[in-house]
């Protein structure tokens, strides 16, 4: 077992050569050219890594028409951005992100780099990282700089979340790693603030393509589905009893103006799609309010949820390990508690609007 | 078509315990399985062999004990197994796990043909990182995708049908390449009785570290550039307000007033 063996090189060489002590942190796109939550939220312990390893914050923009994400990455702390913008860019394709993320790479020699762990992420981070030769250390949940060595000391979940791992990459550069959204808090933006913006121009020959996109399939429109940027999530599990009963889960949801989301247990049931999984198989989330209902808070649901800000959880089994994690809990049935709940937060709701 | 299918044995995580007084993980009598993802990616694989003819081998790297999954696989569709096993790939991380796995896809191709395509699950339920696939894919110098759900034959190319954070993509991809599977929306087929016996007595090809073009310095610990520092179990606990009320209404009336509570803060 890997993490049983280890065994502490000593006396190694860097591997590659090191131009700067940058961070780098990838600011992903949408497809309307705005910069996602996940990368500004890394601007912020970017900041601080950054300081430490006495280089520059550096965001790093790809796609087509990404001014608006340019001026969020500046207005969220980053000194430097480096830009490839070109319609060909606007939709993620794997082989044009690797190719222009590895150029930027080799040309500007980046220390440290961060990567949000979502889809594309985790779909574009391995492939850089071993055209590189380099260490990728997956979904982190903290990132630090090892005291002893200086390198940057990654801490991640495994085995489902029963177990950290702390990992270093010591003897190659750039280190990488992708970390999981909702993690970090986004601060503040700044849209005074000034930075140098590098455009660099790479032109990706369309020969190396061997993917083509034929269709998208959007489903952002549908509520329910995208959890991953919910500010508030209304989770159901085993203990609604029968599929039917995500109308509970719904109501609240909309009162309160979130998404739904689901344990395993409910998924496995084929009670809502697997894109409400929230967990370790699932959605990896962190809104300011997710409430849990009829979850008993097994540890792999625990890990893609526990960063969230403020966690309620309702259950009638008082010693459910949910309430380990939870900020609030009531004890009781779900199926009495929600509607008076949902009433009391629309009555609420009401009165602001009043 | 002619496909391979990495697999790998973990330990069920859902039935991993934290031992309350050694706050270490208690890994006797946790079963092993196939990890879930790869179930898929073999189950998708076996859909394309049934539709379009072909060939279907799995590949795992491991201890000798690993054998139990790999036959599993066989009796749900795989035709044939490779395990490679070797104390120089003990040890690996992702980036040495992927190198080595790719050349022995390269030595099994002497044997079963070139490969249309290499099949990953999306990751493995014990290390969770989702990178093996997309860097066996970097060593092969050939096409990816990730967290597909579903795949179709069509006039030489695949079709994908991949999971985004915004809903889906149908990418097509020209082979050889490389699909990484999620969930799907169809579960993997059981094993009939006579599927397992068969499998029970399949040879499995052993592939060790002779067999394989290896460069030792890029396999094992010392070809791994990440190192694990320090292993922890989470801290969990808080001391959250919980709410034990005999009526449900006072209940979340004392849920409403803390919270507001909090926000006028």
């Amino acid at each position: 077992m890997r993490w049983l063996a280890f065994l502490k090189t000593k006396g190694a060489t860097i591997d590659m050569e090191v131009k700067t002590k940058d961070l780098w942190v990838f600011i992903e796109t949408t497809k309307d050219g705005n910069a996602r939550n996940v990368g500004l939220e890394l601007l912020e312990p970017g900041r601080l890594l950054a300081d430490a390893q006495g280089g520059k914050l550096v965001g790093v923009v790809i796609g087509g028409g990404v001014k608006s994400a340019v001026k969020s990455a500046i207005a969220h702390g980053a000194d430097k951005v480096i830009v490839t913008d070109h319609k060909d860019y606007s939709h993620y394709i794997t082989e044009y992100y690797a190719e222009i993320l590895y150029k930027l790479i080799k040309k500007h020699g980046p220390t440290t780099i961060l990567i949000g762990a979502t889809n594309i992420g985790r779909d574009l981070a391995p492939r850089v990282a071993c055209r590189l030769k380099t260490g990728l250390t997956a979904d982190c949940t903290d990132i630090n700089i090892d005291a002893e060595s200086g390198n940057i000391a990654w801490t991640r979940p495994a085995f489902g979340g029963n177990l950290m791992a702390t990992i270093l990459c010591p003897e190659h550069r750039p280190q990488m790693g992708t970390v999981r959204p909702g993690v970090f808090k986004k601060g503040e933006a700044d849209f005074s603030r000034t930075a140098e913006v590098i455009k660099e121009n790479i032109p990706v020959k369309k020969d190396i393509l061997r993917t083509r996109l034929l269709k998208e399939i959007n489903e952002t429109a549908n509520e329910l589905r995208n959890i991953e940027n919910a500010e508030i999530i209304v989770s159901g599990g085993r203990g609604l009893g029968q599929g039917e009963n995500f109308s509970y889960i719904q109501n609240l949801a909309d009162a309160l103006g979130g998404s739904v989301g689901a344990s395993r247990a409910a998924v496995d049931a084929g009670w809502i799609p697997h894109s409400h999984q929230v967990g370790q198989t699932g959605k990896i989330v962190g809104p300011k309010i997710y409430i849990a209902c009829g979850i008993s808070g097994a540890i792999q649901h625990r890990v893609g949820m526990s960063s969230s800000d403020i966690i309620i959880a309702i259950n009638k089994d008082s010693s459910a390990p949910i309430f380990d994690i939870a900020d609030y809990g009531i004890v009781g049935d779900l199926f009495e508690i929600l509607p008076i709940l949902t009433k009391e937060i629309k009555k609420l709701r009401e009165g602001e609007a009043s | 078509m002619n496909i391979i299918v990495c697999i790998k044995q973990v330990p069920d995580t859902t039935e991993i315990k934290i031992d309350p007084v050694t706050n270490t993980l208690i890994r006797a009598g946790v079963p092993s399985i196939v990890n879930p993802f790869d179930a898929y990616a073999l189950e998708v694989a076996t859909r394309l062999k049934d539709k379009e003819g072909g060939n279907v081998v799995v590949l795992t790297m491991g201890p000798p004990q690993a054998e139990k999954a790999l036959r599993e696989c066989l009796s749900v569709g795989a035709d044939k197994a490779y395990l490679a096993t070797d104390r120089a790939f003990g040890g690996s991380d992702t980036l040495a796990t992927s190198y080595i796995l790719s050349q022995v896809i390269k030595y099994i191709e002497k044997t079963e043909g070139k490969f249309d395509a290499v099949f990953c699950g999306k990751q493995a339920i014990d290390g969770d990182t989702a990178q093996v696939g997309p860097e066996i894919a970097e060593h092969l110098d050939c096409a990816q995708v990730t967290y597909a759900v579903d795949a179709e034959w069509k006039e030489n190319e695949l079709i994908v049908k991949k999971e985004t954070d915004t809903g889906y993509d149908v990418l097509a991809v020209s082979t050889p390449c490389v699909i990484t599977v999620t969930k799907t929306s169809f579960e993997p087929r059981y094993a009939s009785v006579k599927s397992r016996i068969n499998a029970a007595k399949a040879t499995i090809g052993t592939i060790t570290a002779e067999n394989i073009e290896l460069d030792v310095s890029r396999a094992g610990l010392k070809g791994s550039p990440t190192k694990v520092k320090k292993t922890f179990t989470p801290k969990v606990k808080k001391e959250g307000l919980i709410i034990h009320e005999s009526s449900s209404e006072k209940a979340v009336k004392k849920l409403i007033d803390a919270l507001v509570g909090v926000s006028e803060n």
